[in-house]
Formats: C-alpha cells, structure tokens, sequence
C-alpha cells in the first residue's frame, strides 16, 4: 500500500525499517522537521540526545561496534555537521558501519553562504565510503538503502546522507514494502590453491588477524584454522578480541606496544598470515625489516586494495575471511600439517620475562587498576578506552574474551572517543560499559557525562590521573630529552565532585585497597560513576618498539 | 620503475564524481598528469582518462582504490593494451601577414595535418589531434614563428577491438 510521506518521514520509516531502532544525534534548525516524525514514531524508535554531535557520533560508533549493527546519527545543518567529522573519521579508519543523516537548508539556499549552511558533502567525502545530497525527496527513499547497504557491505564503513530542508518537507508517494536492486553480495569462487601451497610450505606459520576477522564475526574459524596448521594467532590492536586471551595458541597484540611473544613470533616466522588487517605503521614498525629475509606474507581480506598497499603480499585471497577460513578448514588441502615444534617454541615465550613485564611498585599500578577492573566486573561488560597509554594498558592488560567487547579508537587515535562509545555499546548491547580514560582525553568529552546520567547508562570511569598527557610525556622522555612540553597538566578538576555535579557517583583511589573498595562500590550501581585513580606520572607503556624499528629495538623498561 | 599509465574510467554521471575522483587523488598523494571528462554514448555515463607516472605497484593500488569508489562503474589501466590515445589542441600562432613566415607557418600546419580554423592579419588559430607526442613537437616547432596561446584538451582513450571499457 503507498500512502503520501514527506522526505522526513520516509526517513523515520527507512531507519525503523533497517532495524535502527536506537539513534543518537542532536537537534538543529535544519531537522526540525525529522525530529517531529521521531516525536510521533517515538513508540518505534529510541532516539538518545547527546550533549554535543561528536559524542552522538562516537556513540553510533560504540553502538555498532559493540552489535555489528549500523549505528545511526542525526544531526543539524553547519555545526551541527561540522561537529560530526571526528567522529565519521574515526568511524572511517576502524571500518565501522555507520550512516550519518544531516538537515542541510532549503535547496534555494544552497551555495549562497546562508546561515548554518555548510558544504558537508565536500567535507566528508575523503572520510566516507560514500555520501550523497539528496535534491529531490523522490531519490530519499533508495538513497537511505543505499546508503546502509554501502555502509554495511563488504568493508564497512561511515556514509553520510545531506538532506535540504525542503527535502524533508516536500511529499510523495511512499511505499515502504518496495524492494530495490541494489549492489549485491560478492559470491565470487574462491581461489585457494596458493595460499594452500603457501601454508603447507611454511614451517612456522605465524596467525596476525585484524580488525576484519571482527567484523566478520569469524573468531571461531580463527581458532579452528591455526589449529589445523599448527600456528599462533597474533592480533592488531583491532584485532585484539578475535581470540579469548586464555587460548593456548593466543599471543597476544603484535606490534608497537605488543606482547614480546606475539612480536617474536611475528618476526620469526616463514609466513605471516594476514587476516582482515591493513599493516599499520603502529603494528608493523620498519616496513623493509617487517618483511624480513625469505618471509613470505599469506593476505586474507575483503577489500582488494589493502593487498600491497602498505606490505606486499606472496599470495591472497579476496572474500569473506569466515568464508575463506572455513573453506580452507574444509578443504582437507591443510590436513596433516604438523608445525608442532614450532608452536611448542612461541608457546614458551608466553612465560619468559620479557613477556611478563613486571608491575610498577609504585602505589597503585595502572596494571593492577586494569586487571582488578576485569577481575571485578569479569568478561560481560564492554570496554571502551580514550587514547593515550591507558589504551595501550587495557589493550595489554585487560584479557579480552569475546569479540566486540572492546571499543577504541585504532586508526584515528581519537581522544574524546570513549566517552560516546562507551555510552553507545551500553545501549547496544545493554551490557554495562566500562571506560578507561585519562585525564587528558576525559577532558575533550566529559561533557557526555551528562548523557550517560540523563539515560541512565550503567557506565564505571576509570580514569588514570597521572597529571600529564602520559603517551606524549613518554615519547618526550625518550626522544625529546625531557623536555615537558605542554604535557604537565595541573588541572585542578576535582573529579568526585564533577562526577556528582552531574549526577553520578564519584570515587577515589590512591592504593591498591582504595581500588578495590570503589570497585566493589561501582559494581552495585546501575549508573554511572567515575572512579579517580591517581597514578604517578613517569609510569611507562612498555613493551615498545620504537617507531620505524624492529623486534631488536624493543624496549622493555 | 616509473612508467607512465593511462586509466580510462566509465563513471556515473552524478553530482561530484569528479570531486570524488580528483578527491582520491588529492587524499592518497597520487599525483595526476593528465585528466579528460566527457559524456559517452550512454545517458548517464561519462568517461574520463587520467593518465599518472608511478610504478607497477602504485598502478594497482590506484586502479584498486578507484574500484572501490562507488560512483565508478568500471575501471580499465591500459599499458601495452591496445589503444587509441588522442588529444585535441588549438594554437594560436603569431604570423605576420604575407611574407616568407606565413608560408612557412602554413607549410609546418599541412606537415602536421593540422587545420586553420581562424585567420586573423596577425595570427592564425590551428586545430591539431594526435598523440601527445605529436603535438608537443608541433608545439616546438612553432615556438619559432611564436605561439600566443595554447589550449589543450587532454588526453582521451579508448582500448582497441570490440571489448570496451
Ligand atoms: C584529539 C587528539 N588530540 C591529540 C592527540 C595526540 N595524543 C595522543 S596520546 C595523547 C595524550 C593522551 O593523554 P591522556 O588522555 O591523559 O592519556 P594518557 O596517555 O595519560 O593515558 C595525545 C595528546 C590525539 N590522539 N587525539
């Protein structure tokens, strides 16, 4: 049955149609008219207001992070937009499906400078898979599926859809059953031959999985598959949950700030098998000494340009790494692989010193803060993290155990994100969220405190006040001859206050004891508290592989 | 090595696909020798040639990234493929009336099998098509006589035999 619908209302319909019945976004001039059909459909769809546009944008993010589903913003025209960028570029760089839908001002209005006019379009285009205007509210209708199907498919990522005002306003007829033809699934055969002499070649195969094996959902083939082929599994920083931590075979994250054992193993073996990962910079180090003498690298992805964009690849296979994993798995061509010593070998670097670098005996250890959190609220919250080195800390330290509990800002090095993301996968998977942020990065957001209280998300903060910007007061001490600048704080916050300014629970620790009682406290709240953790400001985030270096430049204290 | 490759591009006809292209350009650090956009026989389409000096690795991501574009419709990078590469160049060249120059300067126009399209008592305006390399030597050539203005299309290209792009 068609009925008449104006351009907002077609899309309120198309979201709740696309399963996004929980939206994050901030009302304007320019989506006045979208956000009176969410007033009527409010029974249908759950919108969360934020308390600014880049909190709501990292709050889809978490959200489909935290679910695989698209996370859904909505914001108003110019700053409303412009307030969105961070958070679509984050959103961009760790392949999250994401679609941003924007008021823009009446098509008249266009390109003349008007008020809160802004060419959002052109902003986005290099952080966006795709984006469109829409000009005509006939085309909104399959632009909105569309623009989820791009954004989910394949490698997923944000897409951002601009609609004028009078857009929204204008109707048609609207038929909601209607079905498009859209750009399907890719069911192309796969090839396996080579990346099956590859692995049976390979003496010490060695697993890196990204951030694809994630999203794919494909943790278990994971595991089968080295199993099958005797190899360990490393992991990106995005790949870090693809494997339970307690696995035998699991090394842990590779890379800068990587466990020695998974660096070695990586630098150690004949074959790399590249899972769903781009190579970055932080994870590789020295791009000619990553590829080492003899090395061959095996690449499993879905996007064809990461092969030999940043390392070149022997062999690869383009597809669904679940699909090309379980028919690797079936094809019997990997049966009686046997690289036992060699997994035996990288197995025992799990318990050498280098591997287990040793608490700080400072009062309290951000590591002790870490692995007490995790002991406390064991492995059904979401973890969200800022950026700095209590990302790295909880990346190390945490133990992760099932994919998509971990939600942190790989690519872009967002601070600011956690806040949002962690009030986003709350919501989306109705877990409690855990954020481990610092006072740096709490800083940018701690406005979205407000949100959390206002929606009553059971968030626990726990934030490493080391009075400084830690990650960069570290490389100051180790490259710049101490020399502090801009990175000493001094900020006189008072965060138990602050957090009960905005209506949460606030909390203390300077000892282990201090810890563990606030811990104990937060974990009967259903709302949202902040626990202070003070922490001395020289702790280091170590292991670390200098940038540009190599396994042999490794620091370990 | 460096070579230099030639990219024809279907894309769809749509608002900004040139922004988006030049914009993955611009991002990626590719850096674009020569760019050439027009309509094709299919409404809603256009072609574009792009031609850029890399080597083989940086073609492949190039041609990869472009793939991915969603406004592109097929992507094709010609090396030794077959195919016909031309370009479209005017010339106003400086010529001074009668004379022994202005035979001269016909005579070079026929050579090239280029056309007069405009006389005027002090210039003439030349319409010459062919490979880059053909024209830049015209170019050369009538570097002597003095060239006013040039204006060049670019280069378009479009693979030998049945199959297109
Ligand atoms: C928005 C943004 N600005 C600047 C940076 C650069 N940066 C990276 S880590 C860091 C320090 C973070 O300090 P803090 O949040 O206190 O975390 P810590 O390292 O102390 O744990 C800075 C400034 C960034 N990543 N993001």
């Amino acid at each position: 049955m068609s009925d008449k619908l104006t351009g907002a209302g077609i899309i309120v319909e198309e979201l709740i149609r696309a399963g996004a019945d929980k939206i994050f976004g901030y009302p304007g001039g320019s989506v006045l008219d979208i956000y009176d059909e969410l007033y009527l459909a409010k029974d249908r769809i759950t919108h969360y207001i934020t308390a600014h546009e880049q909190g709501a944008a990292h709050a889809a993010d978490g959200y489909a992070r935290a679910t695989g589903k698209t996370g859904v913003v909505i914001a108003t025209s110019g700053p409303g937009a412009t307030n969105l960028v961070t958070g679509i570029s984050t959103a961009y760089l760790d392949s999250v499906p994401l679609v941003a839908i924007t008021g823009n001002v009446a098509t008249d209005f266009i390109g003349r400078d008007s008020f809160q006019e802004v060419n959002i379009v052109g902003i986005t285009m290099p952080v966006t898979k795709h984006n469109y205007i829409v000009n005509d509210v006939r085309d909104l209708q399959r632009t909105i599926r569309e623009a989820f199907r791009i954004a989910s498919g394949g490698r997923p990522g944000p897409v951002l859809i601009d609609v004028p005002k009078d857009v929204q306003r204008s109707s048609v007829e609207y038929d909601g059953a209607v079905s498009f033809d859209l750009p399907g699934a890719d069911n192309a055969v796969l090839d396996l031959k080579e990346a099956i002499k590859l692995i049976k070649n390979a003496k010490r195969p060695c697993i890196y999985a990204g951030g694809g094996v994630i999203i794919s959902e494909a943790s278990e083939e994971l595991s089968k598959f080295a199993k099958v082929i005797d190899a360990p599994i490393t992991a990106s920083l995005m790949g870090l949950t693809a494997e339970p931590y307690y696995h035998d075979g699991f090394l842990g994250m590779a890379g800068m700030h990587g466990k020695y054992a998974a660096s070695k193993a990586v630098a150690e073996c004949d074959l790399l098998i590249a899972i769903g990962t781009r190579f970055s910079d932080r994870a590789t180090g020295n791009k000619q000494k990553f590829l080492g003498e003899g090395r061959k690298v095996l690449q499993f992805d879905i996007d064809r340009a990461e092969i030999n964009k940043n390392i070149r690849a022997d062999a690869y296979v383009i597809g669904d790494v679940k699909k090309i994993l379980s028919e690797l798995i079936k094809s019997g061509g990997l049966d009686g692989i046997n690289n036992k010593k060699w997994l035996d070998y990288v197995k025992s670097l799990k318990a050498i010193p280098e591997n287990n670098i040793e608490h700080s005996d400072k009062s309290l250890p951000p590591k002790f803060v870490i692995e007490s959190a995790k002991s406390v609220f064991g492995a059904d919250a979401v973890v969200a993290t800022d950026v700095g080195q209590h990302q790295m800390w909880t990346a190390q330290y945490y133990g992760f155990e099932k994919p998509r509990s971990f939600m942190t800002s790989g690519g872009l090095g967002t601070m600011g994100y956690g806040m949002g993301a962690a009030i986003g996968a709350a919501i989306g998977s109705g877990k409690r969220a855990l954020l481990f942020t610092s006072d740096g990065s709490f800083h940018m957001n701690l406005n979205e405190l407000a949100t959390a209280v206002s929606h009553n998300i059971p968030l626990t903060i726990i934030l490493f006040d080391n009075n400084a910007l830690g990650m960069v007061r570290q490389w100051q001490k180790m490259f710049y001859a101490r020399r502090y600048s801009q990175t000493t704080l001094n900020r006189k916050t008072d965060y138990v206050k602050l957090a009960e300014a905005f209506g949460a629970k606030g909390f203390c620790a300077s000892n282990k004891e201090e810890l563990l009682a606030a811990l104990n406290k937060a974990k009967k709240l259903q709302t949202p508290c902040l626990i202070r953790c003070i922490i001395d400001s020289d702790e280091n985030v170590f292991p670390m592989i200098p940038p540009n270096g190599t396994i042999d430049d490794i620091i370990l204290k | 090595m460096i070579k230099k490759y030639t990219i024809i591009l279907l894309v769809a006809n749509k608002h900004g696909v040139l922004t988006r292209i030049s914009g993955l350009f611009a991002k990626r650090a590719y850096n674009i020798d020569n760019l050439s956009v027009g309509k094709t026989n299919v409404e809603g389409t256009s072609r574009m040639t792009v031609i850029v000096e890399c080597d083989d690795e940086l073609i492949d991501q190039i041609r990869e990234q472009l793939k991915k574009l969603v406004d592109i419709i097929e992507v094709e990078t010609v090396m030794e493929k077959p195919a016909v590469m031309r370009e479209l160049m005017l010339v106003k060249v400086k010529h001074n009336g009668d004379g022994a120059d202005s035979a001269h300067v016909i005579e070079a126009i026929n050579v090239f099998r280029g056309k007069v399209v405009d006389m005027a008592p002090e210039s003439v305006i030349v319409e010459i098509t062919g490979q880059e390399d053909k024209l830049n030597a015209f170019l050369q050539y009538m570097k002597g006589f003095g060239i006013l203005e040039v204006s060049r299309t670019g280069v378009t290209a479009m693979l030998r035999g049945a199959k297109g792009v």
